[in-house]
């Protein structure tokens, strides 16, 4: 059976890792090339790189980044921000990312998301998604609201109607993030995790708040999430991706053990 | 020197960056005859069938993909490549090469998993793979290894003698194809991992034929 996916996020601004970070050994690691191979070898299922650079100039950075990356990974690899065009897409793949992730771009104009299924398959294309709970409205039905540019922008959309619209566009994941949830280590959004995941056909990958492997069982079983997005737990040293799988593997969730 | 057939079907580069990586070169070709003198063959392709046969016979590859086969050149069919070479599939309702008898079919939507769970087509994400017996090409590979899968339709082979390899997804499927030269696999041998990089190398030094 299908194993469900733990997949690293690593931040990326100017070509480094946002955050030093600090294992076991206390190595501070701040080339995201060396850290993807470190947790290639870790058994990482799949990683995703956020880039925060905010000058256009500096993107190039970014490409050759990913082109580093894909010479010494051979799993997959997603990478988001800044995408703005099929042209942004296109660097992005053939400098060897499996997939891109559209997040704000797609909300301003959604037909990028059917142009890049369209040119590169709907596989390639994940549609990121930041929810903040709102309170009910005819708007917002299920009271989670679509938020660009960082949380700071709320959107008008329904995160349901969102979902449903981008898999119907044509793309073939979603990360789903809640702004409410991110950076707090108290656990993921279930019920959101859960209304998402249970309506759209396509794989959901859930986002912000992990904290402990707890919270990754509870995500994958209530939340129904097919993969869970971690950065701190393992980042920081708290326990490996090994550490991590075991324990979801003793919990009786299926995660890749032998890699 | 192994060609990688290049039809418009998705990035070949992750197959040929693989490839480098073990040490071995590559050519990523849209030219048939390249294909033809060549030593081994790769068949990767990433889209649908309809517009991949559609494309394979505007550039005369489904002819050099027959001959090299016919030729006995070791020959590694990958995701769409190994849809490619059954006889049909329901995508597109598309007539597809033959070299393996049986169809394509999609996944239905309503299969389910534990607990009754609905699950998901495509099916995308790591699965692991029962192999009916040995073969040169899972030389080295462990029996608990996962492969990276990407595909909303399987191959349906006639004679079960062509299933090497069968993978579980609500319904048992051929993850794995052979007949002589020719292995095919629907995961991504060049996205799984350590696991998927040996059955790259041993293509790279099988010689085609069928003994385990």
């Amino acid at each position: 059976m299908l194993s469900r996916r733990i997949i690293p996020c690593l931040d990326v601004r100017n070509g480094k890792l946002t955050k030093g970070v600090k294992f076991k050994g206390n190595v501070d690691i701040g080339d995201p090339v060396e850290m993807a191979s470190f947790y290639y070898d870790e058994g990482a299922d799949e990683l995703v790189f956020y880039d925060i650079t905010a000058s256009s100039e500096k993107r190039d950075i970014m490409i050759e980044t990913v082109r580093r990356v894909a010479e010494r990974i051979f799993i997959p690899f997603s990478v988001g921000g800044g995408i703005r065009t099929v042209e942004d897409m296109r660097r992005v793949l053939l400098a060897g990312a499996e997939k891109v992730s559209v997040n704000s771009a797609a909300i301003r104009d959604p037909s990028l998301i059917a142009k890049g299924a369209e040119a590169f398959g709907s596989q390639a294309i994940v549609l990121g998604m930041d929810v903040k709970r709102v309170p009910l409205s005819p708007k917002i039905p299920t009271g989670y609201e679509m938020v660009i540019d960082g949380g700071r922008t709320p959107t008008g959309l329904d995160a349901l109607w969102w979902a449903t619209e981008g898999a119907r566009l044509g793309a073939g994941e979603i990360c789903l993030n809640s702004i409410d949830a991110d950076g707090t280590k108290e656990g993921y959004e279930l019920n959101l995790t859960r209304l998402i995941a249970s309506h759209v056909h396509i794989p959901v990958i859930a986002s912000g708040g992990a904290g402990e492997a707890e919270h990754l069982v509870r995500v994958l079983e209530e939340g129904l999430a097919d993969a869970a997005l971690i950065a701190s737990i393992t980042h920081y040293g708290l326990m490996s991706i090994r550490d991590l799988k075991s324990y979801l593997h003793r919990r009786g969730i299926k995660v890749r053990m032998n890699w | 020197m192994i060609a990688i057939i290049d039809y418009d079907a998705g990035n070949l580069t992750s197959v040929q960056r693989a490839l480098s990586h073990l040490g071995h070169d590559s050519v990523i070709t849209r030219d048939p005859d390249r294909v033809l003198a060549a030593e081994r063959v790769i068949f990767p392709g990433v889209g649908a069938a309809g517009k991949a046969m559609f494309d394979l016979k505007r550039l005369n590859m489904d002819k050099a993909i027959l001959a090299s086969y016919e030729a006995g050149k070791p020959i590694l069919g990958i995701c769409l490549g190994t849809q490619i070479i059954m006889e049909r599939s329901e995508e597109n309702d598309t007539t597809c090469i033959g070299l393996i008898k049986g169809d394509v079919r999609r996944f239905p939507d309503s299969l389910t998993g534990e607990e009754g769970r609905v699950l998901k087509v495509p099916h995308m994400g790591w699965n692991s793979i029962t192999l009916k017996r040995e073969h040169a090409l899972f030389r080295g590979v462990e029996r608990d290894s996962e492969f990276y899968f990407v595909h909303a339709y399987y191959a349906h082979p006639k004679d079960p003698a062509n299933i090497l390899g069968e993978t579980q997804y609500g319904l048992s499927f051929a993850s794995v194809l052979f007949t002589g030269n020719l292995v095919a696999v629907q995961f991504h041998p060049e996205k799984s991992g350590k696991p998927g990089l040996k059955i790259l190398s041993n293509f790279c030094c099988w010689e085609g034929r069928d003994d385990a």
